[in-house]
């Protein structure tokens, strides 16, 4: 049987981790190949680390850094930031990574996606789609560069059109819930898991295990991603590395089925 | 000395990363000459199979290889693509493959797939071991293994199916036949039970 996925995600910002709120206020968390050591320990399913800056400054991504995850991780990991060409997804690829999450990039020129693909196959293609709300009564639209600009576009049509192209995976973020721990847009989630038969790895908003054990509950196999519940514990949010065990992982799947 | 290929594809850092931990010689080949002293070859691969038929041949270690596991049978283990690279043909490109095995790549039917995710196949899924004294020794009541692909191994004969998965349907996710073997998830990926597999890989006899 296939598992839903659990995926810790880690915000790179500085050379270290950081925790955002709504994309910005960023809060230092600790190093990461320290933070991967952890996850190792803990047997994450999959780990997410997502570079902040690289896209914003218009930087090349960190290779050695990234080079370095790979190495370190037991784990699948996908990363993101700053990819706009092919040569450096293959590049990424050969330093180990299995997945390659391009976010502005694929919204600035879309046949980088097809491109990716044909070199690196679809399963290592990860699209991120940044979503934020706007207006009253809202309209959720695509944002890039670290939200902070506008497309028009449509979440579930970008959805629908990186599948066409060749993504193996779409990555749903919410600009509004993220670091809020109040749950996940399960509206956006619904409209864009109808546009679209990829995997769809859902982001920001994610406060408890029952948040995701609700995910599960209604989308069956679906990635489960989240930054803060991973990287806080209690209402202070003391920085503190924390994921389930296979056996409450097992039992939140379990549970989740039955309903 | 296990031999990781090194044809610019492929995760060869985490696999020699995890052989190191184990305390078990480990190298890794970029050229046929540094194959020479392999007792055991790892065959790793990400990426389309074209271009990774194309890589390998690029690589100048194609005939040698040939050479290594067909005559000299030393055992040699090919990973996602570089099992599926074992066969003679994939759907997914024009490129004939290494030749090592009877079987065929195929894309799985997404008409069988009943949750609303189709492909690829991504995630932590059980696996089901036929024989469990070599590869699959010592894994465990429910082995499970991350896997990450659109296509796999349609063995032409039941015999050399080391392995059964499910997604939509059976499918071999682990062969062997002889010194050959070949699996479609990622070890190098899969935590403890990924450690286990490559350790009981460095035991197998030729």
């Amino acid at each position: 049987m296939l598992r839903p996925r659990m995926i810790p995600c880690l915000l790179v910002h500085d050379g270290g981790l950081v925790k955002t709120v709504g994309f910005s206020q960023p809060k230092y968390v600790g190093d990461p190949l320290n933070a991967v050591r952890i996850f190792n320990e803990k047997e994450v399913d999959e780990l997410m680390v997502l570079d902040i800056d690289a896209s914003r400054l218009g930087k090349e991504p960190d290779y050695k850094m990234i080079g370095n995850l790979a190495n370190e991780c037991r784990m699948p990991l996908c990363y993101g930031g700053g990819v706009k060409s092919v040569d450096q997804v293959e590049r990424i690829i050969g330093l180990g990574v299995e997945k390659v999450a391009i976010s502005s990039g694929a919204i600035a020129r879309p046949e980088l996606i097809s491109e990716a693909a044909a070199r690196a196959g679809s399963q290592s293609i990860a699209v991120v789609i940044d979503v934020k709300v706007f207006g009253d009564p809202g309209t959720a639209e695509v944002v890039v560069m670290n939200g902070t600009q506008r497309t028009r576009l449509d979440p579930a049509a970008v959805a629908e059109q990186m599948q066409e192209l060749g993504a193996g995976e779409i990555v749903l973020n919410s600009v509004d819930r993220d670091g809020t721990m109040s749950g996940y847009d399960m509206e956006l989630i619904g409209s864009v898991r109808n546009a679209t038969s990829l995997p769809l790895t859902v982001l920001g908003g994610a406060g408890s295990m029952s948040d995701i054990g609700q995910l599960i509950k209604q989308y069956g196999i679906i990635g489960a991603a989240a930054g803060s519940l991973f990287v806080f514990k209690g209402k202070f949010r003391a920085v503190l590395i924390n994921y389930p065990s296979r056996a409450d992982k097992d039992a939140l799947i379990e549970g989740a089925r039955k309903q | 000395m296990i031999a990781i290929i090194d044809y610019g594809l492929g995760n060869v850092c985490a696999f020699a990363n995890i052989y190191r931990r184990l305390g078990i010689p480990v190298t890794l080949a970029r050229s046929a000459a540094d194959l020479r002293d392999a007792s055991h070859l790892v065959l790793p691969g990400v990426g389309a199979f074209d271009w990774a038929m194309k890589r390998l041949d690029d690589s100048g270690m194609r005939g040698v290889l040939d050479e290594m596991v067909l005559h000299q049978r030393r055992p040699v283990l090919g990973v996602c693509v570089g099992m599926q690279m074992m066969g003679k043909s994939s759907e997914e490109g024009k490129a004939a493959g290494l030749g090592w095995i009877a079987a065929k790549v195929r894309r799985f039917s997404e008409v069988h797939l009943q949750s609303m995710t189709h492909l690829p196949h991504m995630g932590w899924n059980d696996v089901e071991a036929v024989r469990t004294e070599s590869l699959f020794a010592e894994l465990g009541n429910d082995p499970r293994f991350y896997f990450l692909h659109s296509y796999y191994v349609d063995s032409e004969d039941d015999d050399q199916v080391l392995a059964w998965s499910d997604y939509g349907q059976r499918f071999a996710c682990a062969i062997q036949r002889e010194n050959i073997l070949g699996v479609q998830f990622h070890p190098e990926k899969s935590h403890s039970w990924g450690v286990q597999l490559l350790k009981n890989f460095a035991g197998c006899e030729g």
